[in-house]
């Protein structure tokens, strides 16, 4: 237990912040990956062709290839991309990104992908009749989404949406090849300064383990209120 | 653009696709194994083989496959025991702790599935076997097994591609797997894009040509 003890003379501290760096990144790309998704959720559901290619060349790329690979794109040729842009304004400086930008940008990419395709199958399952009454009724478009569509899609997504999250902050002990100091990171340091990585990767998995299994208590409470009278 | 990096840098990538597709069969082949295990396991009424497994496929369903890999390869050598043992012969090395990695991890999620496909399978078939006067074994291998194998099917293809995703983390341990090579080539030309494009390109068709594949089986075992 001395060498989980916080302050100088253990990792407890430490394990503690990474613990938090954990939840701060899965949230952040979470939380990306909704905007990905309110964008590429209506592409997908389009009647125009090209703009469902354009939906669906999204979802199966990104749910066709490792999300390593998405890593190492973003790790390596993000900072390359942003250069590009600036020099474009004049600006030729070497810009660095924070680590943490780019791993939550890449993991949001990633959970966004999933996100759509949980919310393209909430919005389809909802009763043809739903959308029908509200145009009877003369409810204006955005007020119908926001009103009708959205509430009952909720109830639909919360579910699949909680599987989302368990696959995004799964996905986040990756970033730790970018360096950023997650729960990863910090037990290979640890690991390697105290040469004793059976403890510390174990311990790490009981951090992931409580991390899903205290999310999942939260999402059920959530599920409950959204299916209230049901 | 380099068109030249990308042309160069395909019968790499392709060779080593190669190691990708043997990670990938080997841990499915005793991923099926594991998983049928657990699956039976989860059905028994003994309350604690029952909890046993489920504490197995929760525990390896609720960490990522990163920290599991890095607990068989990093951490089992640390265990001074194993190391005299002929376990060690196979623990020495990265192909084997990534495929025993891969393959608990798979097995956690294929009990699941196949737990799934048996509770679905309608009692009226099993007490249609009964009443023919079938053995109960040989209504396990003939009757649940081949119904459980066409419930599971989607499910099973969808892990598949799953664990085609999760032979990158092989390069994690030092093996040059598809992912590997890509990263090795991105670090020496510092030209992510193209070959995101290359590496991604293969490995998409992978996912095309399990999908097709699962689909035709789909048809072929539908009654």
């Amino acid at each position: 237990m001395e060498i989980l003890a916080f302050g100088k003379t253990g990792w407890g501290d430490e394990l503690f912040y990474a613990t938090l760096m954990t939840l701060a990144v899965s949230i952040t790309a979470m939380l990306i990956g909704f905007i990905f998704a309110l964008i590429f959720t209506p592409l997908k559901l389009s009647k125009n062709k090209f703009l469902n290619l354009i939906g669906n060349c999204y979802t199966t790329v990104i749910r066709g290839v490792p999300e390593l690979l998405v890593i190492y794109l973003f790790f390596f040729g993000g900072s390359g991309a942003i250069m590009y842009v600036a020099s474009i304004f004049g600006y030729y400086e070497y810009i660095e990104i924070n680590a943490f930008i780019t791993g939550s940008f890449a993991i949001g990419i990633i959970s966004g992908a999933y996100s759509t395709e949980v919310f393209r199958g909430a919005i389809q399952s909802i009763d043809k009749g739903q959308f029908e009454a509200s145009k009877v009724l003369g409810i204006k478009k955005h007020i119908q989404f926001y009103k009708v569509v959205l509430p009952q899609m909720l109830r639909l997504a919360i579910p699949n949406l909680s599987n989302v999250w368990q696959i995004t902050l799964k996905d986040t002990s990756l970033i730790s090849v970018t360096g950023l100091v997650e729960i990863m990171r910090q037990s290979y340091i640890a690991a390697g300064s105290t040469r004793d990585p059976l403890f510390f990767y174990s311990f790490a998995a009981v951090l992931y383990l409580l991390l899903t299994y205290l999310s999942m208590k939260l999402i059920n409470k959530l599920e409950v209120k959204y299916s209230r009278g049901y | 653009m380099d068109f030249e990096l990308m042309i160069t840098s395909f019968p790499k990538l392709l060779n080593a696709t190669l190691i990708t597709l043997k990670l990938l069969i080997a841990s499915l082949v005793f991923g099926l194994f594991i998983g049928l295990l657990f699956a039976i396991l989860r059905m028994n009424k003994n309350l604690i083989v029952n909890k046993f497994a489920y504490g197995y496929s929760y525990v390896f369903r609720g960490t990522p496959l990163l920290v599991q890999i890095f607990i068989i390869y990093f951490g089992l050598g640390q265990i001074e025991y194993l190391r005299s043992t002929v376990l060690w012969v196979i623990l020495k090395e990265p192909y084997w702790c990534a495929i025993i990695a891969f393959a608990l991890n798979t097995g956690a999620y294929t009990s699941e599935i196949l737990r799934s496909a048996f509770q679905t399978i309608k009692p009226g078939f099993i007490e249609a076997g009964k009443s023919l006067g079938i053995s109960s074994k040989i209504i396990f291998y003939k009757i649940q097994i081949p119904i459980a194998i066409r419930q599971s099917l989607p499910a099973y293809g969808n892990e598949i591609i799953l664990m085609l995703k999760g032979t990158s983390l092989a390069s994690t341990v030092t093996l040059m797997d598809l992912t590997g090579v890509a990263k090795y080539i991105i670090s020496t030309t510092f030209k992510p894009i193209e070959v995101f494009i290359v590496a991604g390109s293969i490995y998409l068709f992978m996912t095309f040509l399990i999908h097709t594949t699962i689909k035709y089986l789909e048809k072929k075992f539908s009654y």
